[in-house]
């Protein structure tokens, strides 16, 4: 890596090469169909056709690439959830993001700076021993600090003793950080056409068909295209993707809504979450401080800003760091999360023998990017769930075997 | 602000009810486990109008209302028991 970065740097002629082919016409079939281009489905195709040699792959999104929730996440990446059945899949994310620019060989700006989680209450405090006691079992790295040790990582914070929002411990967890997240997808999207896999951006599925118990076409406004197998990793539109093969996922709708401010010097070197405000906050490596943590209280399948979580967001950022306060907003958007009853995501078999499903991914999906994709082809390629994603199956809710992560995020629920 | 029409104190804003998920069916006496299962984890989740219920905080008035859920507008809003 240092030695090719050197001679591409001492090079003449610094050589550019187009990272993606352009749109080719559809075939008529393909070994696996995956639905969204975004970083789930990307990150899929470059595992199968890389390490399980499956490259008649098409990737069809209907807009731009990774122009989904890829692009509207706030690149939070962590493993510190609740369950040990999601911090061993999530340790494996995390593990990939550690190689992903050598695996990629594209600078996806990974930067493992740490997370720090508030505590304003003696509630949030035993939950985060809990948390901690489990991580720790689980080998992440990840502790309960004091008020004393959140001040010296945090200088800037509000501590605000005496107050209703006194910060009084909080949970570290050194393995947290941050990626770009269009790099991620990107990459992987290079990485996968290289290799033979087909993006199709501008190409919306309409429906399937079904025989019996497989998906044998996937309908397009482009055409119909037969499918040895089918991936559903659409994001916001998987509810809606699912239904039209017949298969009702346990999933609702909500915009979660997201802002950054303009940039200003480095300051903020951890992620700071605030699990009483909603708020979490991270410093890009432009300058842009990003605020994320607004979920819309009902249903809706929109992109929109509201200007109350936008306020509610600012209160939450403008409590935690007062000096934020006359700083101007740059970009607001919202992405439509795809919500599960216990906040963890549906991953594997469907009824159907040869679909797939990557969903119910609400708002912890970019974190998991780089694992489900490698575990989803898997799945395609072998036929068989590996075991780290047998808690995540779509049958656990008829089982009543829940995995709840409801506590394992700072956004607003 | 948006504004949502309580069925007994008119148009107000929207931050003042609360949102109480799409309406379900009722589930039959004696129903099986997997009928259970659907009655708790699936809810209405379609791209278009839906049936909802509302409460409007302030006045503790719980009610139903028709929303269309790609456009956000409030189609008509009711009374459980009263006719739409």
């Amino acid at each position: 890596m240092v030695l090719r970065l050197l001679k591409y740097g001492l090079s003449r002629g610094y050589p550019v090469t187009g990272d993606l082919p352009p749109t080719p016409d559809l075939r008529a079939s393909y070994d696996v169909v995956i639905v969204g281009g975004g970083g789930h489905g990307l990150a899929c195709a470059h595992h199968l056709a890389k390490y399980h040699g499956i490259r008649s792959v098409a990737v069809l999104e209907k807009g731009w690439l990774a122009g989904g929730n890829t692009a509207r996440n706030t690149t939070t990446i962590r493993s510190n959830y609740m369950t040990m059945q999601s911090i061993a899949f999530y340790k494996e994310a995390v593990a990939l993001y550690e190689g992903m620019s050598e695996e990629l060989d594209f600078n996806v700006m990974f930067s493992q700076r740490g997370q720090l989680t508030l505590a304003h209450s003696e509630a949030t405090l035993r939950a985060f021993h809990l948390r901690a006691e489990t991580g720790r079992h689980m080998g992440i790295g990840i502790e309960v600090i004091g008020p004393d040790e959140v001040r010296a990582r945090v200088p800037e914070l509000n501590m605000d003793r005496g107050g209703a929002l006194e910060i009084i411990g909080g949970l570290w967890h050194p393995d947290g950080g941050t990626a770009r997240h269009d790099a991620v997808a990107w990459g992987y999207a290079r990485e996968a056409s290289r290799r033979g896999v087909e993006i199709h951006q501008r190409t919306a599925v309409t429906g399937f068909g079904v025989t019996g118990d497989r998906v044998t076409q996937v309908q397009t406004d482009r055409g119909v295209i037969n499918a040895g197998a089918v991936l559903i990793a659409c994001g916001g539109m998987n509810y809606d993707m699912a239904l039209r093969a017949g298969v009702d996922l346990p999933i609702r709708c909500f915009p979660l809504q997201a802002m950054v401010t303009e940039p200003v010097k480095p300051w903020l070197h951890t992620l700071v979450s605030s699990v009483s405000l909603h708020t979490y906050l991270v410093q890009s490596s432009r300058g842009e401080v990003v605020i994320g943590g607004g979920s819309d209280p009902y249903q809706l399948y929109s992109t929109r800003s509201t200007l109350d979580l936008k306020e509610h967001l600012a209160e939450g950022a403008v409590h935690l760091f007062p000096f934020l306060r006359g700083l101007k907003v740059l970009r607001q958007w919202a992405g439509i999360t795809d919500m599960t009853p216990d906040y963890s995501p549906i991953m594997g078999a469907s009824p159907l023998d040869n679909l797939w499903l990557d969903c119910g991914w609400g708002t912890w999906g970019f974190k998991a990017t780089p694992v489900a994709g490698k575990r989803m082809a898997e799945c395609i390629a072998t036929g068989r769930v590996p075991e780290v994603l047998a808690p995540f199956a779509l049958s656990r809710f008829a089982r009543f075997d829940l995995v709840n992560e409801m506590g394992a995020t700072a956004a607003s629920h | 602000m948006k504004l949502l029409t309580c069925p007994l104190n008119g148009p107000r804003n929207i931050d003042e009810f609360q949102y109480l998920g799409p309406l379900r069916p009722d589930l039959a006496e004696g129903a099986a486990d997997a009928d259970w299962a659907a009655h708790l984890f699936r809810a209405e989740n379609r791209p278009g109008p839906m049936v909802e219920w509302w409460r409007h905080t302030p006045s503790n008035t719980v009610f139903l209302a028709e929303r269309h859920t790609l456009t956000d507008t409030i189609l008509r809003t009711w009374l459980p028991g009263a006719k739409p």
